[in-house]
């Protein structure tokens, strides 16, 4: 890619001829072919909409026993004692287990393999000698039915010697372990002499600032269904989706099975947002106790459980300093942070923590850097990660400075993220830091070009004297940008499976898993474009761990971007297939021929004689006459395999309203601007945008697990855990755009999952400053109206001042 | 999620359900009309009845009429009802207007106006209306039926007056003069949540002079409550700034706010003023 900004075609305009066909497109082909780039319908919708969905709760197998959770109601003590006798003794109950009973199960380990220093702060499946967060799980009941279980559930008595509480990471560390600090790692990157600059820098900007315990939270809770088939030796595990090769993988470590031995089957999914699909002590329970009683066990979270027992995310406290120049130009950073990671490691270890210290400098030149985090324990629901995780947070921390720079130097905060900002010549741009155990080199882009494209599109300085005006008459509104880098497609590699049967339809078996976010259109749709057939002719196979050897599923934006170039890659190979046997058939030169509409023709003759997918495929059968000396079955297999990361980059723009008598705030306007290479289905990409916004909002301005000083839950309904709804969330305006497909990947594809939320929290906290004249007033997310209050308050007492002074 | 086990009764009558509800009030029996509380918090098992009285079915509780001077709302009359006025002049205007901030429109054609007030959350809505403007609960038993008005009938916290085996089968709300002017002002974190703070103020206007004032807020404190200090204030004064400005401030000198880990009592006070000016200019305006 040239350093020239080019502005891609709109993707209904653009004329791309995938899967090795020549010149000469037909008119037939163009129209009958094209499926990339195009809004079509989803694949998914028609049983979703008619109520023939299948999520965990549907799932149910003849003489099942259901499970219930007995959670801990103490955020820190010990186990004196659990008396499990009066619920083993109701009629119904099969068994009531605490740890003795699964002895034999380790704690949970870490997905990605073993880390020796980690380990002895994994979770145990049922708690041992201590409760460390309420919620904690103690015991388990099974039962014949939910309602019986739950009250068995009732019946369990604890004696717990209740211990004092760590509720802040920034607070001294206490002792998670005798000897052992609730500390669990100091994770360093960085580069350069950060002191050295810092000492010499004509102007250092100190800020702490603060994002809240908030997380996703789906419409279907979690669920877990286990059944062990002593016929064929198979252990089946059916509800969590995401990652379920990799769940196969550490379910079959942690039980000692061989990987081969355990199916795991994703059903539909309402919302996963990166904590749903996860492994939990749940999941191991139904496992264990699906063998152990040789019976299927069902388990369907409920709200309250999925509040206080699913991952929390995103708790962070930074103390940041920057050097900075006269001209407002970054020379380093130092950031020391507190990473609250509740009460133990789970599945992902350290990866939010860890990637928060890479991820921080985002689309700006930083000569040196140093990130200090300090990775803690407290008593409350452990953590890990939510869609965008440590973007988020960071893009809220770096955004916050870009305006303390701003306004200590009298600066537009835009001018100083042009004179921040990686231009488009230097890329790709690598940084000697770490995302995903991955170096970071940023792939393409024009970060000020889209910036001006965002601002063109905006009529900003019509906007920007419109705000004045109305602030002069005493309307506190403002407005805030937010900059920033994203990185998806998470390697290292990904694979499909393509056949066509008889009929002419395409099974595509993947490795890959559905969110709900469109994966199987988007497949869909790259393999029949590549193919040449129609995209309804296709179905799409995810998350069934008995198809497919192999599969890393969806997570950090990765699914179109390494399932669908592996989609492209094989449907290249197929439809070589194709095209050779039939050119056998048709007494033709292979590159005569072409697909269009799921038939093979000759190009010079598109209404001539034409041989369909399906007879192919009959033709290459294995007990064809016709097949040759060809491998049986119309049939590929496609591999796609990356080095790095793509880094998509977008900016937010938000216009808020504040009612300075209430603190309350609102979303007048929201405009979010993305540069995502290639869109396959630009709806599904702007679906993907938009719900991420509205998720953004709610950690900006409602949505907070909240404690008290005993350490319990506060949020535990959905009448105190704030999630924003129509009501509260602006329409927003999506200026997608294509202008530096990625060159790391065959069909020039950035990831979207995440972008809609990563600058929500920095361009909201960003308008409310101008809005209430008060640059640098929010240090904390979320912005609540109490909190906000306390903020105009203060401004009664002291004139407005930035708080950016060193 | 799952209540624990409950006895269902169906009465088809007043008279069978305050028997039923006789029979089973000592065994922490509940009636249920719309269900839009009590079903949650079972299903939490934060409330554990042993029976519950379903008063769906009962004939004569869906009754919505005017009888001499009072709007008459029975036990079942569902919230959605008041979407349109159901009576000519400012009450039923009042009513629309409150209506819909009442949660979800889903919530609003199952909960029910009576429901709403046995349950006397402090943040509702309708509790504050009732408060407001002078209501009268009619509470039945088996052998006796009396009538509540407001002022006595909230204790506190979802506390009430009504006796265990009582049915609240009506509540009776004044008809207001036709030159009655009303505002009602509201504040919570998102659109259909229960109210951080909320004020219904009504007064006739006359001569452009403040006449008959009421100010009642909601969500403040344990329960509504009119605030006699505002309401002396704007007794006689005309309807303007100044006046609304030192009702308000009245309030906050007076009002004793709930406290909770979210929302000190700082926060409320300072809500406590500037929801009754802005109910008092709605309703000026």
């Amino acid at each position: 890619m040239s350093g020239e900004v080019s502005a891609g075609p709109a993707p209904q305009d653009r004329q791309r001829h995938e899967g090795g066909s020549s010149e000469g497109v037909s008119a037939l082909r163009a129209v009958a072919n094209k499926w990339i780039g195009r809004s079509v319908t989803r694949l998914e919708d028609p049983p979703l909409v008619r109520g023939r969905g299948r999520f965990a709760a549907d799932i149910s197998f003849v003489h099942q026993l259901h499970m219930r959770i007995v959670r801990a109601q103490h955020a820190h003590g010990k186990i004196a004692s659990i008396d499990t006798s009066a619920a083993r003794a109701l009629p119904g109950v099969i068994a009531v287990w605490t740890a003795a009973d699964i002895a034999e199960v380790p704690p949970i380990d870490f997905r990605e393999g073993r880390i020796p220093a980690f380990e002895p702060y994994r979770q145990p499946v049922l708690a041992t000698e201590q409760v460390r967060y309420v919620g904690e799980p103690l015991a388990a009941v099974f039962a014949e039915d939910p309602y019986l279980a739950e009250d068995a559930v009732d019946l369990v008595s604890f004696d717990i010697e209740e211990m004092p509480v760590l509720l802040a990471a920034e607070a001294e560390p206490g002792e998670f372990s005798p000897g052992r600090s609730t500390e669990v790692s100091v994770i360093r990157q960085g580069y350069g002499d950060v002191d050295a600059v810092l000492r010499s820098a004509p102007i250092v900007v100190d800020l702490e600032v603060s994002i809240g315990r908030h997380s996703g939270v789906p419409l279907e809770g979690r669920g877990a269904i286990a059944r062990y088939d002593a016929a064929r030796d198979i252990l089946e595990l059916h509800g969590a989706a995401k990652v379920p090769h990799r769940n196969r993988d550490l379910l079959a470590r942690m039980l000692k099975l061989a990987p081969s031995s355990i199916h795991v089957h994703e059903s539909h999914v309402g919302g996963g947002f990166g904590i749903r699909g996860e492994l939990y002590p749940e999941d191991f329970l139904v496992c264990v106790a699906a063998m152990r009683f040789n019976r299927p066990v069902k388990w369907i979270e409920d709200r309250r459980e999925h509040l206080i027992a699913a991952n929390h995310s995103r708790q962070q406290l930074h103390h940041l300093r920057a050097a900075v120049d006269n001209e407002g130009r970054i020379l380093a950073i130092d950031d020391r942070y507190f990473h609250d990671q509740g009460a133990y490691v789970r599945t992902h270890a350290a990866r939010v923590v860890h990637m928060t210290a890479g991820i921080l400098p985002g689309p700006y030149r930083v000569p040196a850097y140093r990130a200090v985090g300090h990775f803690r324990l407290t008593n409350k629901t452990p953590a890990a990660t939510y869609r965008a995780p440590g973007r988020y947070e960071t893009t809220f921390v770096r955004e916050r400075l870009i305006d303390a720079i701003a306004t200590r130097l009298g600066l537009e905060p835009n001018e100083v993220r042009r004179r921040n900002a990686i231009a488009a010549h230097e890329m790709p741009y690598h940084r000697p830091l770490e995302a995903l155990g991955e170096e970071i080199e940023h792939d393409s882009g024009d970060y000020v070009g889209l910036l001006d494209k965002l601002l063109a599109a905006l009529d900003w300085d019509k906007r920007k004297a419109e705000l004045a005006r109305r602030r002069a008459v005493g309307e506190a509104v403002g407005a805030g940008f937010a900059m920033f880098v994203e990185k998806s497609g998470l390697g290292p590699a990904d694979g499909v499976r393509i056949e066509v049967d008889g009929s002419g339809m395409v099974e595509l078996v993947t490795g890959g898993a559905s969110l709900g976010q469109g994966f199987e259109t988007v497949m869909a749709q790259v393999c029949a474009e590549v193919l040449g057939t129609d995209y309804r002719r296709v179905r799409v196979i995810h998350g069934q761990t008995d198809r497919i050897a192999y599969g890393i599923g969806a997570h950090a934006s990765r699914a179109t971007v390494m399932t669908a170039s592996a989609t492209h890659n094989g449907a290249v190979k197929l439809r070589a297939k194709a095209i050779e046997a039939a050119a056998a058939l048709m007494q033709a030169r292979p590159d005569a021929l072409e697909i269009v509409d799921g038939k093979v023709l000759r190009k010079a003759e598109p209404a001539g004689p034409s041989i369909s997918l399906g007879e192919l495929a009959e033709h290459l059968a294995p007990t064809s006459k016709t097949l040759g000396g060809r491998e049986p079955g119309l049939c590929a297999e496609g591999w796609f395999r990356v080095k790095h990361q793509v880094y998509p980059y977008g900016i937010h723009f938000a216009v808020v309203k504040v009612d300075r008598e209430t603190g309350g705030v609102a979303v007048e306007d929201y405009v979010i601007a993305y540069d995502i290479g290639r869109a396959i289905n630009p709806a599904l990409v702007k679906g993907q945008i938009v719900g991420g916004f509205a998720q953004g909002l709610g950690g900006a301005l409602l949505e907070e697990f909240t404690y008290n000083e005993r350490g319990d839950p506060l949020a535990t309904t959905f009448a105190d855990y704030l999630m924003p709804t129509t009501r509260e969330i602006p329409e927003v305006h999506v200026i997608l755009r294509e202008d530096f497909t990625s060159p790391l990947n065959p069909l020039g594809i950035k990831g979207a999952g995440e972008s809609g939320i990563t600058g929500v929290g920095a361009a909201i906290a960003s308008a409310i400053d101008d809005a209430i004249g008060m640059p640098g007033a929010v240090t904390q997310l979320p912005v609540t109206p109490q909190r906000l209050k306390e903020i105009l308050n203060r401004s009664v007492s002291s004139p407005p001042r930035s708080r950016a002074a060193s | 999620m799952k209540p624990a086990r409950f006895r269902y009764h169906a009465p088809k009558t007043i008279e069978e359900a305050v028997d039923t509800l006789a029979e089973v009030a000592g065994e922490d029996g509940r009636v249920l009309a719309g269900g839009q509380s009590l079903v949650p918090i079972m299903a939490f098992r934060l409330a554990r009845p042993a029976h519950l009285v379903d008063i769906n079915g009962v004939e004569g509780l869906r009754r919505l009429s005017v009888e001499g001077e009072r709007l008459c709302i029975g036990a079942c009359v569902r919230h959605a009802a008041f979407h349109t006025p159901v009576v000519d002049g400012p009450l039923g205007r009042l009513l629309a207007t409150v209506v819909r901030h009442i949660a979800h429109y889903p919530i609003r054609t199952r909960g029910t106006f009576c429901g709403s007030i046995a349950h006397a959350d402090p943040s509702a809505e309708w509790c504050l209306v009732a408060t407001a403007l002078g209501a009268e609960m009619v509470a039945r038993r088996a052998a006796s039926t009396r009538t509540i008005p407001a002022q006595d009938f909230f204790r506190g916290i979802m506390t009430t007056a009504l006796e265990e085996d009582e049915l609240l089968i009506e509540v009776r709300l004044p008809i207001l003069p036709a030159d009655t002017r009303f505002g009602f002002y509201e504040f919570n974190r998102r659109a259909g949540d229960f109210a951080l703070g909320m004020a219904l103020v009504a007064f006739r206007l006359q001569g452009g002079v403040i006449r008959e004032p009421r100010v009642a807020l909601g969500g403040i404190e344990s329960q509504p409550r009119r605030i006699a200090e505002a309401e002396q204030l704007l007794a006689g004064r005309a309807a303007e700034r100044a006046a609304f400005e030192a009702a308000a401030a009245a309030v906050a000198s007076v009002v004793d706010p709930l406290e909770d880990a979210v929302t000190s009592a700082t926060y409320r006070r300072d809500l406590s003023v500037t929801v009754t000016r802005r109910a008092l200019e709605r309703a000026a305006a």
